[in-house]
């Protein structure tokens, strides 16, 4: 072997141990950051740990927003079959309205409450975030051109 | 009558973009020398009416011609004259007419500036004609901006209005210049590989286009995060947003061309691999207008959820990357392997530097698609958020960074490890310092923010030295300064990123007239609440006290603006900045007649991070110059191998 075939081979050999030791970086990390979306009744039917971090999505259930004390805000996500409480402390959307749109990032805490850290609501009144649509149309609460 | 003229300099556009196609590639064959005539003057046609249509379309929009669906759906006749232009690409048909656009002033800046042998130019102009033909079919058959309206409306539809702001204005026409800029290193690199003129000159001729792509896609990527920072209202600056790793993507695999192809050009070292990273850099554009452009993720860039479209892009994507891998495929195992080198060298730092971009490349890529073909089969819906990154990208990156000072200082073919490593002493005792003194200070996260700001020091202290020394040793050309300057600038984002990541305050409470909130050492007094009426668009303006032990220091005014006609809402964000740390107020939602909810962050060290990005592109623009310096020196070269 010359030297030089020999340097290709470690350089070779270094690449795909450095390449092995990136994909098991990249899959543990993606094992533990991955947020999952679930619709208020896939909550109920998988019985969803408390603490585990996901996204909900839903219409915000009309009647349901109590704003205050300080920031907080309370309001129910519901898909027309099953409705989840929501409880926020922040600033919520521009466009955050009763029947609207809504996917919020938490997890569920010991009492059944969705304690969300980040609500997000459609940026304009045309758009519907396609995981809400998906999850309305399961429930047959979505009509086309809505 | 401006929609016709459009319209038919498009067709007419297209006809010539297929001469382009066939002259330009048949220009490649020895002794063609009508054929690449005709590629100059069909590219040089093309471009104009090209110009014509995007003038027209342009004209359209300041006139508020509703007759055309694309004016009146995004523009409105109260809209101020700036948004009216910026509202040409402020929606899918004009961006992709601007995308169009770009490509053509390219073309016209491979005829002009001549770079590389004849066939070399021919080709790479058919390949350029290629590109134009199947986007303007695109165009004109899914996404036609000249499509009438009858009868029209009296007034438009508007235009987003997160889209109406200055910092926006000219972020897609930033990053479009890098996309597109990145066609035309494609192009020679397919080009170099039909018809194997001048060697590694290739990369030689196709640099200046790199570093324009490069310098835009910088400049873009740093306007586009400044936007989302003040005018989103969340007080970050990067998000991880598929839309965002779009453009990241594209640089990373621009910047590590930049590395890899200066090997080629020196010694002909990485011959297939700069090949190979010139189609990477553009399909990773390609992706990333296809992301956008075809409604898959959904985001302000997301104009138009329409599958024809996604699947025509989709289309492009793989013919242009296929066609591209199946050429590199059949041409470049008969290149000669590249010239050997020793394990301590510049060009063995340049290939760390390549591994190194191509993992966090990697990371990106996967971070963003796997959600994607999840869904694309029917699995889960899921999203990858930023903790993923920071396990991946970041890790990585700083390996990258801890490399950086080493590659000016190597010897190309074979350099002496001592004399770098004694060459490099002051600044890793520099680095150790600035650490130490971070630790010392006890300021939050200190053990991640001292290895961060060593890691700073390292970089920026050894561009410093570098400079120094070259100074010393004679006059410093732009060569030195291109990669001193952008590798300073690296350091100054990272600086920022830490500060505002590791050491952000955040404060959010509901403040009544008269009332006060405290965040970080200042405490917030909101004086009074004011309605106006802006020219197309209602507001509440809060005028808010900043005091620091009682005494009032500034006056800050955030704002909340609904805009009727697009049905919307905008956070105004009010930021003070001393330089060095922002003090960033954004209005929430009301909560009383005379109380409204108001989120405050302090974020150190902020300004850095885009601060650095525009020093980066400073350091790239220097490398530009260096390169028309040298231009005279390139035509020599290539004149040699002509026939």
């Amino acid at each position: 072997m010359t030297p030089r075939k020999r340097r290709r081979i470690a350089f070779i050999a270094a690449l795909l141990l450095a390449g092995a030791g990136g994909a098991a970086l990249v899959l543990t990390a993606l094992k533990d950051n991955v947020l999952y979306f679930y619709s208020p009744t896939d909550v109920a039917e998988r019985h969803v740990r408390s603490g585990v971090p996901f996204r909900i999505g839903g219409l915000v259930e009309t009647g349901t927003v109590k704003r205050g004390p300080g920031a907080a805000v309370q309001f129910a996500v519901t898909d027309g079959k099953t409705s989840v409480p929501v409880a926020f402390n922040g600033v919520l959307p521009d466009l955050f309205r009763e029947g609207q749109g809504v996917v919020a990032i938490g997890s569920l805490n010991e009492t059944g409450v969705f304690d969300a850290s980040e609500v997000l609501a459609k940026h304009d009144e045309k758009y519907m975030p396609p995981e809400v649509v998906q999850a309305l149309k399961r429930q047959g609460r979505w009509k086309e051109g809505e | 009558m401006t929609g016709e003229i459009g319209q038919l300099s498009l067709c007419l556009a297209m006809a010539l973009a297929l001469v382009m196609a066939i002259s330009g590639l048949s220009g490649a064959r020895p002794g063609a020398a009508v054929a690449r005539a005709v590629a100059s003057s069909a590219t040089i046609g093309f471009a104009v009416f090209v110009i014509v249509a995007f003038g027209a379309l342009t004209y359209a929009f300041v006139e508020s011609d509703f007759s055309l669906i694309g004016v009146a759906s995004n523009s409105h006749t109260a809209k101020p004259l700036l948004y009216k232009i910026t509202g040409v690409w402020g929606n899918h048909e004009g961006s992709m007419l601007l995308w169009i656009l770009v490509l053509a002033l390219y073309s016209l800046l491979i005829v002009f500036l001549r770079r590389g042998g004849e066939r070399l130019i021919s080709a790479a102009l058919g390949v350029q004609g290629l590109l134009a033909l199947a986007f303007l079919v695109f165009l004109l058959f899914t996404s036609n901006p000249f499509l009438r309206l009858d009868p029209p409306p009296f007034e438009g539809r508007g235009l987003n209005p997160l889209l109406q702001d200055p910092g926006l204005a000219f972020h897609p026409p930033m990053l479009y210049l890098g996309y597109v800029g990145m066609s035309a290193t494609f192009s020679y690199a397919a080009s170099f590989l039909i018809t194997r003129e001048g060697d590694g000159n290739w990369a030689r001729a196709a640099r200046p286009f790199m570093l324009i792509a490069w310098i835009a896609l910088t400049l873009g990527i740093t306007l586009g995060s400044w936007w989302a920072y003040y005018e989103l209202g969340w007080g970050g600056f990067w998000f991880w947003d598929p839309v965002e790793n779009a453009s990241l993507m594209p640089w990373l695999a621009a910047t590590a061309l930049l590395h890899s192809s200066l090997a080629t050009e020196r010694s002909g070292a990485f011959r297939s691999w700069t090949l190979l990273l010139a189609i990477a850099a553009f399909s990773f554009s390609l992706l990333g207008t296809f992301l956008v452009r075809s409604g898959v993720i959904t985001s302000v860039h997301a104009f138009a959820n329409d599958p024809e479209r996604g699947i025509f892009i989709l289309g492009m994507l793989v013919a242009a990357i296929g066609g591209a891998l199946a050429l590199f495929a059949w041409r470049a195992p008969s290149l000669e392997t590249g010239a050997a080198f020793e394990p301590v060298s510049r060009e063995s730092a340049l290939l760390l530097n390549n591994v190194l971009l191509t993992g966090a490349l990697a990371s990106v890529f996967i971070g963003t698609i796997y959600p994607l073909l999840l869904d694309a089969i029917g699995g889960e819906k899921i999203s990858v958020g930023s903790p993923y990154f920071s396990l991946t990208f970041a890790p990585v990156f700083a390996g990258l960074l801890l490399i950086v000072p080493f590659g000016p200082q190597l010897a190309w073919y074979r350099a002496d490890p001592r004399a770098t490593l004694r060459a490099l002493i002051p600044v890793a005792v520099f680095a150790v310092l600035t650490g130490f003194i971070v630790l010392l200070l006890s300021v939050p996260n200190s053990a991640i923010a001292a290895l961060s700001f060593a890691l700073a020091a390292w970089v920026i202290g050894a561009s410093a030295l570098d400079l120094w020394r070259k100074r010393q040793s004679g006059r410093p050309t732009f060569t030195t300064f291109a990669a001193v300057i952008a590798h300073a600038g690296l350091g100054v984002t990272l600086l920022g990123v830490t500060g505002t990541t590791l050491w952000r305050s955040e404060a959010l409470d509901v403040v009544r007239v008269g009332g006060t909130m405290p965040v970080a050492g200042y405490s917030l007094r909101l004086d009074k609440l004011d309605a106006y009426a802006g020219p197309n668009f209602e507001a509440v303006r809060a005028t808010v006290s900043v005091l620091r032990d009682g005494a009032r220091i500034a006056v800050l005014t955030p704002e909340k603006r609904s805009f009727p006609t697009e049905g919307q809402a905008t956070s105004e964000t009010a930021i003070r900045t001393t330089g060095v740390s922002d003090l960033y107020l954004a209005l929430g939602d009301q909560r009383g007649p005379d109380a409204w909810t108001i989120r405050a962050y302090v974020n150190p060290l902020a300004p850095f991070i885009w601060i650095g990005g525009a020093i980066m592109a400073f350091g790239g623009l220097m490398g530009l110059f260096a390169r028309f310096g040298r231009r005279v020196v390139v035509s020599s070269v290539d004149a040699v191998p002509a026939e």
